[in-house]
């Protein structure tokens, strides 16, 4: 398990270390005392138990649930798969999922190719007021997307857009657009130019040259991106409030507070329904972490 | 059913990325060679502009433009900057102004601490103990927002009703277990309790992203730096502050921006838990409710406005520190 060491590696200034012995530390030789561990001993229980009570408290049944607390469970051990069952089907998170994959998807993968190819002109292409559309893309990533809510919801209604589907992930790839411009851009400039001229001198089309080299060799940097919007998108509420709002086809973060906001909804239900909501990004997150930070270093210039 | 039509969104959606593009080529291709030259890197960035020009472009202009009028009916009638004196005079968006401004002081700052402080402890420490706290503190980053107030909103829930005799919510069986009476947590707003509340669990999901990115930079430090400091004689309060911290200041001022963006926007987490009531509200979602329960969209945009004059310079000041780090790494 060096998840997150992998990470850091991806993050930052590679660092020399054993799996064992003691920490080679530099700005403190001696162990860690028993001051600081019990600080941070306090803290990572400070940050697991609200999720540990979510957890214990979404297999417990309605009545137990709601008239003792969760810590009691040891006491009195009882565990139901109900409140599961009932989230997914009555509280309709169950479709809620399906729309949040349905929204997702596209949302990720579409924006890739045509922000790839974009880059691609960017970087290995001469042509006048390249220098200029490319800042109007780095300009526009401080636009919060705020903005777009009003004059696009407007022009969904014109074209009957209002309320689907593809009204969320069409304006998730509007609006990540930019960034994924940038990150490819930059990533792409770091490629081996000799690579491509010589692929340029033995006659390849541009077209060619970049789905068959510059495209694969930006993979680590497509990743990024893809991590980066899919968490985004995936836990994004505003966007799908505004542009789908409650109903048939809201996601999980708009069903869930949905779930939240209906008076009478007993906590064991609600631990249920915020579960299933978090299931795909925290598996994520635990298999890919690595990714995970460098799409998450990358989006720090999301306006 | 749904899935199946996103999967083919997916299909459809690439092939026909890739189909234009090879179109796109193929125009270009018919056209003599100089003039192919000329046009083909404008076709290859088309697309992207079409979609920044639909979703960016047009809607700046249109917001800024409309939040100088008022919607009467299907009418647009231009109102100076009336939609602005009003806002700035109302005593509810004065508030959320307010309550803005004082997440603002609280958080980023908080956030970077805290998350200075772990990345330096857990450094200390075995590494496998170290991978797991850090992947305990981080974890929350993966979290929605909306999963993380519910969360939270669990822990400080209220148990009005007598005849119960526990709280459920884990805060208030704390407090009554050391001889208290339970609260409604998030309805007290005395000295803005139930707001800084809330901003505990934006520090919940943050701190994490400020930890990772700290800790790296923590180990990037030079050793011989720190130990040039050390024969000179200097405590480890001072390598810290002043060995340490003015080498990783970069990194410092790119966390504190960031969270600082995220929480000039902040919305979910407010909107979730109080929907601004009880003196919560903030900007973000005083723009949800001027724009989906007002239907006042020029004021709406006034605000949008406002909030995008105030991220602007930030932003600006982000996008040029991230180009000079990355020169720099």
């Amino acid at each position: 398990m060096s998840n997150i060491e992998a990470a850091e590696v991806a993050a930052g200034p590679e660092t020399e270390r054993k799996d064992y012995g003691p920490a080679p530390s530099k700005a403190e030789p001696s162990r860690a005392g028993w001051g600081t561990r019990t600080v941070l001993a306090l803290l990572c229980a400070l940050w697991l138990i609200p999720v540990l009570g979510t957890l214990i408290t979404s297999f417990r049944s309605e009545s137990v649930a709601n008239s003792s607390g969760w810590w009691r469970v040891l006491g009195n051990p009882a565990f139901t798969l109900t409140n599961y069952s009932t989230a997914w089907t009555d509280g309709q998170m169950g479709s809620a999922f399906l729309n949040s994959f349905a929204i997702t998807l596209p949302a990720v993968f579409i924006p890739i190719l045509v922000a790839a190819f974009a880059a691609y002109a960017f970087t290995f292409m001469q042509f006048p007021g390249r220098n200029f559309l490319f800042l109007l893309v780095v300009g526009l990533l401080v636009v919060p997307n705020y903005v777009a809510f009003g004059p696009v919801l407007n022009l969904y209604g014109k074209v009957g857009l209002g309320g689907q589907i593809p009204a969320v992930w069409l304006a998730h790839i509007g609006f990540g657009m930019s960034l994924a411009i940038y990150i490819l851009r930059n990533y792409m400039a770091t490629l081996p130019m000799t690579v491509i001229e010589s692929a340029k001198i033995d006659g390849a089309t541009h077209f060619q040259t970049f789905f068959r080299l510059v495209l694969p060799m930006s993979v680590p940097a497509l990743a990024s991106f893809a991590i980066f919007q899919f968490l985004w998108v995936w836990n994004d509420l505003f966007v799908a409030l505004v542009f789908v709002g409650p109903g048939d086809n809201a996601p999980v973060t708009v069903g869930l507070n949905n779930l939240v906001g209906q008076q009478g909804n007993g906590w064991n239900f609600l631990s249920a329904g915020s579960f299933i909501s978090m299931i795909v990004p925290l598996g994520i997150f635990l298999g890919m972490q690595r990714f995970f930070v460098r799409g998450l270093t990358a989006g720090a210039v999301k306006g | 059913m749904k899935l199946l039509s996103a999967l083919l969104y997916v299909v459809v959606g690439i092939g026909a990325g890739v189909a234009v593009y090879w179109i796109l080529n193929k125009i270009a291709e018919l056209l003599p060679n100089k003039a192919e030259e000329r046009v083909k890197p404008f076709l290859y960035i088309l697309p992207a502009y079409l979609a920044i020009s639909i979703y960016l472009i047009y809607p700046t202009i249109v917001t800024v433009f409309r939040s100088f009028q008022h919607q009467a009916g299907a009418e647009w009638q231009s109102v100076g900057l009336r939609n602005y004196t009003e806002l700035l005079q109302s005593s509810d968006f004065r508030d959320a102004l307010f309550n803005t401004v004082l997440w603002i002081i609280i958080v980023p700052a908080l956030t970077v601490a805290l998350g200075l402080a772990v990345a330096t402890l857990a450094d200390r420490l075995r590494p496998t103990s170290e991978n797991l706290a850090k992947t305990v503190i981080f974890l929350p980053m993966a979290v929605s927002m909306v999963g993380a107030s519910t969360v939270w909103k669990f822990v400080y829930a209220y148990n009005a009703s007598p005849d119960s005799k526990d709280q459920v919510g884990l805060l208030n069986a704390v407090k009554t277990a050391v001889g208290g009476d339970p609260t409604p947590w998030l309805q007290n707003d005395t000295f803005h309790l139930n707001s800084l509340l809330l901003m505990v669990i934006l520090l919940w999901s943050q701190v994490g992203y400020s930890m990772v990115l700290l800790s790296a930079a923590v180990k990037g430090v030079p050793v011989d730096t720190l130990e040039a400091a050390r024969i000179d004689g200097a405590s480890d309060r001072q390598i810290f502050f002043q060995v340490v911290v003015p080498q990783i200041k970069g990194t410092l001022v790119t966390v504190f921006v960031t969270v600082l963006i995220s929480v000039m926007k902040i919305f979910d987490v407010v909107y979730v838990t109080t929907g601004g009531q009880f003196n919560t509200n903030v900007i973000g979602n005083a723009f949800f409710k001027m724009f989906n329960t007002n239907f006042d969209y020029g004021k709406s945009y006034a605000i949008v406005v406002m909030l995008m004059i105030a991220i602007i310079p930030v932003m600006i000041f982000q996008v040029r520190h991230f180009k000079q780090e990355e020169a720099n790494l």
